[in-house]
This record gives structure tokens, sequence and C-alpha cells, in this order.
């Protein structure tokens, strides 16, 4: 756009408007006096100095110098317009009007190109500071989420959107309610002092080997429907290694209600399975045995690396080893004698019960090949999520 | 439970590939591990027959041979080995053979001489003595008559290695110790399959005389030993077991011995019954007797170990010594050799827990003891040791004695339940037909009558209730054929509860100020108390003791968070990560009164920093999460240090009158221990917090009259806290000065010595009017006047 160009339309109204005017003065008063006449002149040489002036001005300083030079109340017009007074009855209105007509052509011309200027110089100072954009930012570093704590949290939020709560209870806990009120026979293995960590030397009280106790604890303080998650530490005398680790954590659920079935819990768990992996994760649930649940599954979920292409390849994935599954979860129907144990009547109600350890969610989540990095909290590794 | 797929086929014939088996029987509940091909890689070895040996004419100990390996003409094969002789059935590795291992055999010539293959030895076709016991196992295999029977020159030699077969391994649950047995995988496997069982018989000739003029058996314990079965075998022949009997015990991962302790483990494996042979000889008075040990008894074990036996254990004695643990090991003065002539098996049921704690004490965890553990059928014992006098007659191992010592409390009575089709329906959400239902039971040894009663067999002592019966039809029927469903019961409100809220927004607010989340281990060991500096008599010492910790370092419940704390901070110290922000919201473990009462587990948010910062860094971030958790009246007292900080450092920290947490710079010392720099901590216990938390804040009206500020500076004793200095001053201030700031804090030449001074912004405002500038000076002069009078402060 070329300077001023922007105000050629205002500019050009204006001229048209004085030529108008400037010829029906001339039909009205076309025997002006000669002092008429040389007012007429005197404001047609204003007029042409100040469009120029205003012009050729470069900054909005001048262009105010020039307004007070001409429309200030000691400016030139304002000196002209004190002269009307000596003019005739008849020649004073159109002088006035032509006066006016010029007052407001120069302010419109300075007003434009005042805001150009203004333009300009905005422009000009716009391009002066700018910055490299590509240097880092100053950053107020917050703290990292150490990866379990992302997945659990995830976890969390799927199943209170299913409608779940979550319960939480003590880790070192009686063998009431980790072993016996679980259904947990006298001679389970789990029961092993090479297997668990005890507390007391009657058994009686130890750190808990799964957070169902809390299940357990749970149905005793509430009725049905029950719709629980139990997320927490447990504790199993694994040595540490790149798989095991002697605590761990996991997230239990329990739902009790009438009419819940086996077909309900493959549902629930596919709809996790779902959320975690992708809608399209295949599962596989599986027969098994824990004490406290009957029928029981394990579930497994297909190889989301390999989706089972690695199976009978012999070479293997480094995820599922060549298995095309990864054990997931064990699950089933609360066993009757852990509903009655905890006063719901088996008769009346039905449930199911599942349990993930958060360890190998989180392994299979961000390929972690190590569970130690969890428990070394170094930055170069947390500050990787 | 290592599975001979070939031992399997004897009871149910099965044709299916591997890998489908291991589907088949997986999804039916058998969890197939692994299966193993013990011959995969041998390829091109085969039996061969020696014509003729020779002399290597450039070498006094290598021999050349001329082998008929069933081509037209003889295969020459140079060998090193001196047991060579013409005649022998030997394994012949043929040019371009494979052995186990992937080793390739290929003709070259040794010492000039071709040599068209090798003759192997047993360590080259993965054997061992113990499994061709007449061979030896520094020359060449040369198979016996009896062990080649039925093969000629050029046959695969793996047949007759036993390394023809699948050997499957499954992971048996704990309530199927019927599993651990190939006749239990055979009912599994027939009834997956749909295939027919075929059921062993046992029957003995017997004839050697009568067992009952010879021993008798007494059971003291009838609770710890439910059945006692004994039969006896006279004139004893040890030798070794035929092969076959070697073969299948190889397969299953037992190691051969001689044909009686072959026995006992082959009838182990077959039947899931331990058995123990005793030497009839060293039994004194003819008498058995089950019962627990005495005070101060020990025996030897068959291990060659001394054990003492302590009076909760159960043995199996003669008339006065133990000559057995009860279902872990018998004893070395028992033990059948060379010299016994007359022998007694014992099939015998034993109580789980006793043997399971037995073998823990004695730290002798056997195949015998893993077994009993879970809890074996008493109608089994009968059947297995027919089985195994069976055995000894088709070995030629001895003359069975007529009859059997049999001792039991009580008798036997099956159980029996009701099928319930509908209720099993119910709880799988399925609609499966009665009929197969009833179809599948009777597959698995179940007795179906017409009015729906079910006789459970004596193996499935798991199966009590209609559930039970839910997952045998479920799965056979088949876990993916259930439709899943989304439970249509009631609704419930999900969601956090209060205290979680609060817990997930302390974090949150952690993560905001810069510190990363950390897990660390519950147990910690005493010697990190030590770390720390805590003193042994400080009450924080006394902790939840684990009675069997990994180790020492993981030997007590933490009650404090700090060693934790420092240990994460140590690990990114020696990873030379700098300007390090920790944050741990995890549990304390405060012990209860005594063992029995369980510990308060209380929730601690610890913060944790080195590099870059001072104690206001992290003071600040304490103020801003007690800002977070609206915790009212926050006041940080100084003096007090615990041992593990700076004591000019550190300040306890209180809501109101109740002590939340505290904060310092970790003591030297302790840090050194870490090798640290300086390192801050704070706690803060995230429970108290939440109770003490204000309510929700209520809206004010924004004010409507501007505030007068005034920058103020006070010259003060250097010793004397700002908290005391800012509390007169907000007492002199009254309700019209709304806040006050600390901006500089000074000491230097500027101020005399022993003085500081505090530089404040103090902001006054009047919410009903404007407040004068005279009023504003009164009000700052009313509080210089109160600071001087109270602690000789002056206007700087």
């Amino acid at each position: 756009m070329p300077p001023g160009g922007g105000n050629y339309a205002v500019d050009k109204s204006c001229r048209l408007q004085y030529n108008f005017l400037l010829t029906s003065i001339r039909a009205a008063t076309h025997n002006f006096t000669p002092k008429g006449t040389a007012m007429k002149e005197k404001l047609t040489q204003i007029r042409t100095a100040a469009l120029a002036e205003i012009t050729a001005a470069q900054s909005p300083a001048e262009l105010e110098a020039l307004r007070v030079r001409y429309l200030g109340k000691k400016g030139e017009l304002t000196a002209i317009l004190k002269q009307t007074g000596g003019l005739s009855a008849e020649e004073r209105p159109a002088a006035g009007a032509l006066a006016n007509t010029v007052r407001s052509e120069i302010e419109t011309a300075l007003d434009a190109s005042k805001s150009t200027a203004e333009a300009s110089a905005l422009a000009a100072r716009l391009l002066a500071e700018t910055l490299d954009v590509t240097l880092p930012g100053r950053r107020a570093a917050s703290g990292r989420r150490h990866p379990m704590g992302i997945v659990a949290d995830e976890v969390k939020d799927i199943f209170i959107g299913m409608g779940f709560r979550i319960a939480e209870g003590p880790e070192v806990e009686y063998a009431e309610y980790d072993f016996d009120k679980l259904n947990i026979p006298p001679n389970h293995t789990v029961r092993e002092w090479s297997d668990t960590f005890y507390i007391t030397e009657d058994e009686s009280v130890h750190l808990r080997c799964q957070t169902s106790p809390v299940q357990v604890r749970y149905m005793e303080a509430h009725r049905p429907p029950i719709r629980i998650i139990s997320p927490g530490r447990v504790y199993r005398k694994d040595e540490v290694d790149a798989t095991h680790s002697p605590m761990f954590h996991q997230v239990e659920g329990l739902v009790v209600d009438h009419g819940i079935t086996l077909g309900d819990l493959k549902g629930t768990l596919n709809a996790l399975v779902g959320k975690l992996y992708g809608g399209n994760t295949k599962t596989r649930f599986r027969p098994h045995h824990f004490p406290f649940t009957e029928p029981s599954c394990e579930v497994d979920v297909e190889c989301f690396v390999c989706h089972g292409a690695s199976v009978g390849s012999g070479s293997g994935c480094r995820v599922c080893h060549g298995e095309g599954w990864l054990e997931l979860l064990g699950s089933g129907m609360v066993h009757p004698k852990v509903l009655a144990g905890a006063g719901i009547d088996p008769d009346e109600y039905s449930g199911f019960a599942f349990g993930v350890g958060l360890e190998r969610l989180t392994l299979l989540r961000y390929g972690i090949d190590d569970m130690r990095l969890l428990f070394e909290n170094d930055m170069r590794f947390l500050s990787q999520f | 439970m290592l599975l001979s797929r070939k031992w399997l086929s004897e009871y149910t014939k099965i044709d299916a590939s591997p890998k489908d088996f291991e589907d088949v029987m997986t999804l039916s509940g058998s969890k197939v591990e692994v299966t193993r091909d013990p011959g995969a890689e041998v390829r091109n070895v085969v039996v061969g027959r020696v014509v003729s040996i020779e002399h290597h004419p450039d070498s006094g100990h290598m021999w050349v041979c001329q082998v008929d390996a069933g081509q037209p003409e003889p295969v020459q094969i140079v060998t090193g080995a001196q047991n060579v002789r013409e005649g022998d059935l030997v394994p012949a590795a043929l040019h371009k053979s494979v052995l186990p291992g992937g080793k390739k055999i290929e003709k070259g010539k040794l010492r000039g001489v071709l040599s068209d293959g090798m003759l192997c030895s047993l360590s080259e076709l993965g054997l061992d003595a113990h499994d061709f016991p007449y061979m030896t196992e520094d020359g060449i295999m040369a198979f016996s008559p009896e062990d080649a029977a039925g093969y000629k020159p050029g046959d695969d030699i793996k047949p007759l290695i036993g390394a023809d077969d699948s050997i499957v391994e499954f992971e048996i649950t704990n309530n199927r110790p019927d599993c651990l047995s190939v006749l239990g995988l055979a009912r599994e496997a027939a009834a997956a399959f749909g295939t027919e069982l075929r059921l062993p018989e046992p029957s003995v000739r017997g004839g050697g005389g009568d067992i009952a003029s010879r021993l008798t058996v007494e059971i003291a314990n009838p609770e710890l030993c439910p059945r006692y079965t004994a039969k006896m075998v006279k004139n004893i022949k040890i030798a070794p077991s035929p092969r076959w009997l070697r073969e299948r015990l190889r397969a299953a991962g037992v190691r051969p011995i001689n044909n009686i302790v072959d026995i006992t483990n082959y009838v182990m494996l077959e039947y899931g019954q331990p058995m123990h042979a005793f030497d009839y000889a060293c039994l004194a008075g003819g008498k058995i007797t089950v019962r627990t040990a005495k005070p101060g008894e020990t025996m030897k074990t068959l291990d060659g170990t001394e054990r003492s036996l302590s009076p909760e254990m159960l043995v199996i004695a003669d008339g006065g010594k133990p000559v057995g643990v009860a279902g872990v090991m018998g004893g070395e003065n028992s033990e059948i050799t060379e010299a016994t002539r007359l022998a007694v098996f014992e099939s015998a049921t034993f109580d789980g827990v006793s043997v399971r704690k037995t073998a823990a004490a004695l730290g002798m965890r056997t195949d015998a003891s893993s077994r009993f553990e879970k809890g074996l059928d008493t109608e089994n014992t009968v059947p297995a040791v027919l089985r195994a006098c069976q055995l000894v007659e088709l070995l030629g191992a001895g003359e069975v004695l007529d009859g059997a010592v049999d001792t039991r409390a009580g008798t036997y009575v099956p159980a029996t339940l009701k099928l319930q089709p509908e209720r099993i329906n119910a709880l799988l959400g399925t609609d499966i037909p009665r009929g197969f239902m009833a179809e599948t039971l009777i597959k698995l040894g179940f007795a179906v009558a017409p009015d729906d009663t079910v006789t459970v067999p004596s193996w499935r002592a798991d199966v009590s209730h209609y559930t039970d019966l839910a997952e045998e039809v479920a799965r056979f029927y088949g876990y993916d054929k259930i439709t899943p469903t989304l439970n249509p019961g009631s609704e419930t409100a999900g969601g956090y509860s209060e205290k979680q809220r609060f817990e997930n927004s302390l974090s949150a607010a952690a993560l905001a100020l810069g510190y990363s989340e950390i897990f660390t281990y519950s147990f910690i060991g005493t010697s990190d108390y030590d770390k720390i500096l805590m003193p042994a008599d400080a009450p924080e010492y006394r902790s939840v003791t684990i009675l069997n910790p990994l180790g020492e370092d993981r030997a007590v419940m933490r009650t404090t968070p700090l060693p934790s704390m420092l240990g994460a901070l140590a690990n990114n110290r020696s990873a030379r990560n700098d300007g390090v922000r920790l944050f741990e919201l995890a549990k304390i473990y405060v012990p209860g009164a005594d063992d029995r009462s369980l510990p308060d587990e209380r929730i601690i948010l610890t913060l944790g920093a080195f590099g870059g910062c001072d104690f206001f860094d992290i003071k600040g971030a304490v103020e801003e999460l007690l800002r977070g958790a609206r915790t009212p009246d926050v006041r940080f007292a100084s003096g007090g240090a615990l041992p593990s900080f700076h004591g000019g450092r550190f300040a306890r920290i209180f809501s109101g009158g109740t002590e939340i947490g505290f904060i310092g710079q970790i003591h030297p010392n302790a840090a050194k221990n870490y090798d640290l720099p300086d390192a801050y901590c704070a706690e803060l216990d995230a429970e108290l917090l939440l109770s003490l938390r204000a309510p929700e804040p209520r809206y004010a009206p924004l004010p409507r009259f501007p505030s007068s500020e005034r920058d103020v500076a006070v010259v003060c004793d250097a010793s004397l806290e700002a908290a005391e200095l800012f509390a007169e001053i907000r007492a002199a201030g009254g309700k019209l000065l709304k806040s006050l700031s600390l901006f500089d804090v000074y000491t230097g030449s500027q101020v005399p010595d022993g003085k500081k001074s505090l530089a404040v912004s103090l902001s006054f405002r009047d919410d009903s009017r404007t407040l004068t500038d005279a009023e504003t000076d009164a009000a700052v002069a009313n509080i210089l006047a109160a600071v001087g009078a109270k602690f000789g402060a002056a206007l700087r």
C-alpha cells in the first residue's frame, strides 16, 4: 500500500465536496466583493499548502505541529475566519461554509496521516522487537509422576467410570483376613515361611500377600451392591530381580450383587483391557485355581507387540517370548465361603473378583525391561514419563 | 509336573500336535508351561552293529571300525574308545548327522584314515550312566540284547534312547494333587479330547507267605496319619530297572537308581502316591509305629544329614527308633541296600499341614512332601501299593507276600452333592444343558444319579460345592464360549473418597512445585536408623519386625520415611543427577502395643531435595503445600531438632497446637552416610492435615476502598526470630493491617553488630472507607512503638 493510499477515498470525497461547494458559492455570489474574493483565494491557498505539508509530514510530531499551525487558536485558518466579520451579509454564509469545509478537509487529512504514521511507527517497533522464538523457554519445572502412579491413576479412573469405589486397608494384616476368610487352606503354600513375611511366630500376623483382605473387610462393613477396587502394596518373599520384587502393588476388584455372572466378569475385564490396550485387544480366559474364587480363571491378553505373529516362529517376541499371550490377571466368581464368611448370604448374592499387578501393567505399558528401575527412583528414569 | 506323551498314550490315545495338545489342555484348566522334544535336534543317528575292528595304522589308541548301519556296505568309523567289541550294537552318528545340543558330525580323516561318522558315548547323546547303568561313561554306548531287542542296524536311534517323546510341563494348581500324576493328567486329557481312558488294574500273584505274622502297624496320631498301608516283598534282588521304566522316570525328571527305588518313584509319578521302602531287617520288633517324635530324638535321613526332631513332627518308628520322617524322607538306618532281602513298602497319607511344617522346619521339601502337603487321596494307598508289587513281580525284583497291613481311622464315605443345573447356569451366565454337565462330570470320574445326586470321586477333595461343579462344567464347556456381559445389577456411584481426593491433591501440589514422585520399599534395616543417626533408645527405633526377612536390610517396617527418601536421593547423587527434588506419599508403620495388635499405618508426605536449593526453597514448597491443603494457623518452631537434622536448620511445623511435621537440613553426618551434599527433607502427616483442614472458603466481597502501602525496615537483635517480630507487628497493626510481607533481611556494616534489619511491606485498608495518609502513618507509628517497647527494635 502506498503511503497515505488508504486515505485516498476520503481525500477524494472531500475534494468532490469542496469542488461542489466552490461551484455553488460561485453561483450564489457571482458578484463577490473584492474583499470576499481575496478571502476565497486565501482559503484556497491555505488548503493547498496545508494538504501538501500534511502529505509530506513524516512523524506524528510534525503532524501535530501542522495541526497547531493551521487549526490552532492562533492558526492560519482561525485567523481567516476572524475576518469573515468584514464581509457583506450576503457573502458571509458562503465564506463561512467554505472556511469550515477547508477546516474539515484539513482535519480529515491530518487524522488520516496521523494514523498512517502511527501504524508505521508501530510496525517499525514490532520489527525491532523481534525475538528468536526458538530459544528455550524459561520453565517452571514441575515434578514427574512415577510411571506406576500414572498407570495406577488410569486403572482407577477406568473403574471409577464403571461405578467402582476405592477401598483401602492395612498392609500388616491378620492371617484371619488375608488367609482364613479368603478360604486359603491351612496347607496352602502361600502360608509357608518361604513365601510370606511373618510378624508373629504363631503366624497370626504377616505382611499381606494380596489386597484381598481389604475386600473381606469391606464386605463386612458394607451391604451389596458392592463395586470396589483395592489398590495397594503387597508382599511376597521373592528375591529382587528383573521380574520380581518382595514388595509390589496390586489392584484387586470386587463386585457383589444379585445375579452377578461369570459373563459379567468377562465383560468387565474385557472393558478394562480394551481401555488399557485398545478396544480390539483379544483376551483369553483360562481355567485356574484360587482358593477365594470358584470358578476361577486367569486372563491373558493377546501380545500387543507381535499380536500372536511370533507363535511358533522360534525367533520369539521380546514381550511375549513367542507365546502370543501375556498373562495379565487372576479372577473368578467369589467363593461362597468367602461371601458367607463376610456375612453376605451366598444363596442371595453372587460376585466376581480379580487382581492385577501394577508393576506388570507398568512394565508392559512402557516397555520397561527391569522391575528394579521402578524402585530406584533415578531421575534419568522418572523424567522419561 | 512333567508328562511324557508316550507314557500318557498308554492310558489314552491322543492324536494331537504339541501345539494343539498345549492349547486344549491349557484351556481346560491344565496349564501347559512348555513342551520339550528331547530328540528335536537329533538327525541321522542310527543303530549300528560293529562288524570288525582293526588298530589304526598310525595311532596306538585309535580303532578303525566297520559298522553295519543298515546300508548295503559297512560304514567305516574311526574311534578312540577302547570298549568297542565286534558284534556290539552301538549308536552311529553318520555323515551329516546332528547330536543333542546341535553338534554336527561330518565325515573326515583321523590321522589319515577316513571316518564316515562317529560312534557315540552316553554324554554325546545327552545321557548318563543312570540311563544305561551297565554302560561306561568314558566309552562308546553298547546296548544290551534286552535293551536292543527288536532293533536292527539302520534303525533310528531315538526310540532306543527315549528321544522320540514329547515332554509336556504342566503348572498344576494347589487344589489338584491328583494331577501330579500321569493317571490324573490322563483323565483330564481324555475328558478334554473325548478319548477313551484305560486305567491300569494292578493285580499281584503273591505267594510269598503271609504278611500278618511278620508286621504290625500302629498309628498313634490318627489325625496326622489317616491311613497307612503296607505290603512286603521277600527275596529282594536289587538290579537296574529295565529300559522302558528308566526312560519314563527320566522323562519325568527323575533319575533311575535301582529297581526297588525306581518302582517307588514310578508309582509316585503314575498314581501320585509317594511310597517308601524299608529294609525289614532294620525294623526292630517287626513293628511300625506312626507317632510324633519324642523330645530330643534325632535321625539321619537318606541324604546323610543328622536331623533333630521336635515333638510336633510325625515320624515312622519301629519298636523304638524313628526310621523315617513321615511324608518327607526315610531314614538311613532302614535304607534298602544290596543286602536287603525283605522289604516293606509304605503307602500312606499324612496331614498336609503337618508335612508342610515339618518339611519347612527341616529345610527339606522333597517330591514326596510337596505332594503330601496338598492332602492326598486316602483311597489311593491300596491301588498304589498293589501297583508297586505288580511291578516287583514284573521286574523279577522279589516275591510279594500275601495280604496287606492296612490301618486307618474310620471308613471312607464318598462326598455327595446336588448338581443344580439352573444354579450353575445362573452363576456362569450360560444355558448349558444338564446332559452336558452330567457327561462332563462322569468323564472326570464323578457319578451322577438321575435325581442329580453327584458322588465325588475320592481324589477330588477340592469339590464340595455347586460352584466347584460349575467350574468343572465351565472348563470343559469352554470359558471362551461364555458371552461377556456388563452386569445389569444395581447402579453404584463410583469415585474417590474424601481422603483419597485429598491425597491426590497433595501429590498434584507436590508435582506442581517441582517434586517428582517416588516409590520405595516399606521395609528397611535397623542399620538405616543408625545411618540417619537415630538413637537406639528413640521410640521410632522400635519397629514391626519381619521374622523371616529377605535380609537384615529389609527386616523392619519403617517408622520413618527418611531413610527411604535419603536412599532415593543417594541413588540420584550416584547417578550424577543434580537439582533433585523428590516426594513420596506413603506409609510408615508405627507398632502397636504388642506384636498381635496391628501397627498404626500413617500416610506421610515426604519431600527431599539436594542441589541448587536451600532451607527456604523447601520451606517455600511446604508453605505452598499447606496453603493448598487449607492447613490453618501454620507455625514453624525452631529448636528441638531431631538427631537426623542440622540443629540450627530445623523446624517443627504446627497447625494451631498440633505438630503436623517437620522440616530441616539433613545433619552433615547423616548426609555423609548417604554420600549426599547438603540435603533437605520435610515430612507432613497427611492424615493430620486432612483432619485439620479448614472448611472450604466462603466468598468475601472484593475491597471497595484502596489500600495504603508502607515499606518499613526495622533494626532488631539478630537473635530475634522473624516470626516473633511479625506476630507483634500483626497484633499492633490491628484489623487495618491486611498483609505483611518480608522483602529484605540485612546484616552488615549498615547496622550495628548483633543486630539485623528486617524490611517489610505493610498493606493497610479499611473496608468501609478510604484511609487517610495520617491514619496510615499513625498505624505504622503504633506498630513501631509496639516493637520498640517489646524488642527494642527501631526504625532503620
